[in-house]
């Protein structure tokens, strides 16, 4: 099936498969690898992406859902050697170990600081319910948060 | 995942067209059960019909006071909708719960209503229950902590896993189905299918080649409702027991009352107990204690579900203290 789909302001146009994972497609077709992929079955958000400008898991998507739409992925949050004011702020606070749900957060977060730019804690924690970290015990990343949208340390 | 061919149907009659269209032929919502169901194995259909872009999206006010909502509306609508905010907030405030908001953001109503059973065997392609035409329930003497405490005496023990089922039996909405050959509308209440033998192995009336199209909230009238579910540490996962109430008031003293509970049933779970025991009374904290005790009588649990009528009792005690207006 011929699919058209616009990936981080690119434009693409393939050939697919109808049971080709998005994700799946994004890492491999596409070789934009940040994209991560750890349950595939919606629970952990280390596959989420902007879908559309909304965050969306990408493992619970077919490629093909993605025709004539705009995804978004980690790779497009920065450009050479300036990281987002939300990607330089999980460096500041160390909201990140490992690295596996990364890209996961930053785009779900990304999300949600555009529609909500001044959150409360309970907002933060709430906006970041749909992801899982294994590693930092999420302190960090809520006050990665907070420091994004200005905020001194808690 | 087993091959298959994709459609995406741009209006409601090519959709149904395409149900029609020979082999096993399943419709495609958000895809937030569809497509974990078929990478297991647990469907296998030879043809995908999107209805995302093919059915109304819209939320809108019907000719006599009530509300018609299409079934591509994604939860994340349904729970920030004005008119449903206002009219019927416990339908609002399920949909706001459901899973993350990544979930919300892709999940639909229709897809909602009529996702599969969360039971573990079920999930699990190697346990051929009754559900997938196997000749036992796994559950029935097996791992039950999730599973039925009330209509569990047929051949499945599930619990239906629809957050916004409950609400929209408890406001009365009706859904309308269509196919090829025509429609027709059915209360919620009746739509969703206690298991027997002939019927196990699914959970509604929806016909193979059916789609539901519309979810019709009648007027709500002067009622006042209440939503509580008990979730495992707050976690995104599917209440553990849920309830909503909507009381119909007369004054300060209820007229009459829905009392239906999510999570403890293989169908959205009348409380008639319960609602008997509302009618009449003050709308109170004994009310709500009451109604809490009569809505579990009855509960048949299985080996490791009895703390379910506990919580059950929770659910509705706070639903109620809920549409007293009360912060529970
Ligand atoms: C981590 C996680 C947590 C979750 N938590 C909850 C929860 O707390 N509460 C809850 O209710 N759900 C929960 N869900 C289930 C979630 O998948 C649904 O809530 C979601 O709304 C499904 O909608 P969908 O459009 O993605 O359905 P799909 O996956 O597209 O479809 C589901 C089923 O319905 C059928 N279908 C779709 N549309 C129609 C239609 N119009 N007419 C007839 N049949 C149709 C499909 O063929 C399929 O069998 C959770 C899911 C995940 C992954
Ligand atoms: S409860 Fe239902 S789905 Fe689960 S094992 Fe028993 S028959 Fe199968
Ligand atoms: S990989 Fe998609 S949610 Fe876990
Ligand atoms: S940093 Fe390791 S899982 Fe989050």
């Amino acid at each position: 099936m011929i699919v058209e789909v616009e990936v981080n302001g690119k434009r693409h146009r393939r050939d697919l498969e109808p049971r080709l994972l998005l994700s799946d497609f994004l890492r491999q077709d596409l070789q934009l690898t940040g994209t991560h992929v750890g349950c595939e079955h919606g629970v952990c958000g280390a596959c989420t992406v902007l879908f559309d400008g909304e965050p969306a898991r990408s493992c619970l998507m077919l490629a093909v859902q993605a025709d004539g739409h705009k995804v978004g992925t980690v790779e497009g949050l920065a450009v050479v050697n300036a990281l987002s004011p939300l990607q330089a702020a999980f460096r500041e606070a160390h909201a990140l170990q490992c690295g596996f749900c990364t890209p996961g957060f930053l785009m779900t977060l990304t999300a949600f600081l555009r529609d909500t730019p001044n959150p409360g804690p309970l907002e933060i924690r709430e906006a970041l319910s749909g992801n899982l970290c294994r590693c930092t015990g999420y302190q960090h990343i809520v006050e990665a948060v907070s420091r994004a949208c200005g905020h001194p340390r808690p | 995942m087993k091959a298959f061919a994709y459609v995406n149907p741009s209006n409601e009659s090519d959709a149904l067209a395409a149900l029609r269209s020979g082999g096993i032929v399943r419709p495609l919502g958000g895809g937030q059960d569809l497509l974990a169901r078929l990478k297991d194995y647990l469907d296998e259909p030879d043809r995908l019909v999107s209805v995302k872009g093919a059915l109304n999206r819209e939320a809108a006010a019907t000719g006599d006071g009530g509300l018609r909502i299409g079934a591509a509306m994604r939860l994340f609508e349904v729970a920030e909708h004005p008119e449903i905010l206002k009219r019927y907030p416990a339908l609002a405030e399920a949909a706001s719960t459901v899973g993350s908001p990544q979930i919300r953001h892709q999940g639909t109503v229709g897809g909602n209503l009529n996702q599969r059973p969360r039971c573990w065997y079920f999930r699990q392609e190697e346990f051929v229950c009754f559900k997938k035409g196997g000749n036992r329930c796994f559950a029935a003497d097996g791992e039950n902590q999730y599973h039925s405490i009330f209509g569990n005496d047929g051949p499945s023990k599930i619990v239906h896993p629809s957050s916004l089922a409950v609400p929209l039996v408890a406001y009365g909405a009706r859904f309308r189905l269509a196919s090829a050959s025509g429609e027709r509308e059915v209360a919620a209440a009746d739509y969703f299918t206690l298991p027997s033998m002939q019927t196990v192995q699914k959970e509604n009336v929806l016909a193979d080649d059916e789609l539901l199209t519309h979810v019709i909230l009648p007027a709500p009238g002067n009622v006042r409702s209440g939503h509580y579910e008990v979730r495992f540490k707050e976690s995104r996962d599917w209440p553990m027991a849920f309830a909503t109430v909507v009381l119909a008031m007369n004054g300060p003293s209820i007229d009459s009352a829905r009392v239906v509970l999510g999570a403890v049933a293989p169908v959205p779970w009348r409380a008639e107990d319960a609602e008997r025991v509302l009618r009449g009374r003050l709308l109170d904290d004994a009310a709500a204690d009451v109604a809490g005790e009569a809505a579990v009588r009855g509960a048949k649990p299985l080996a490791q579900n009895a703390y379910k009528i506990r919580i059950t009792r929770t659910a509705v005690k706070r639903a109620v203290l809920a549409a007293a207006g009360r912060s529970v």
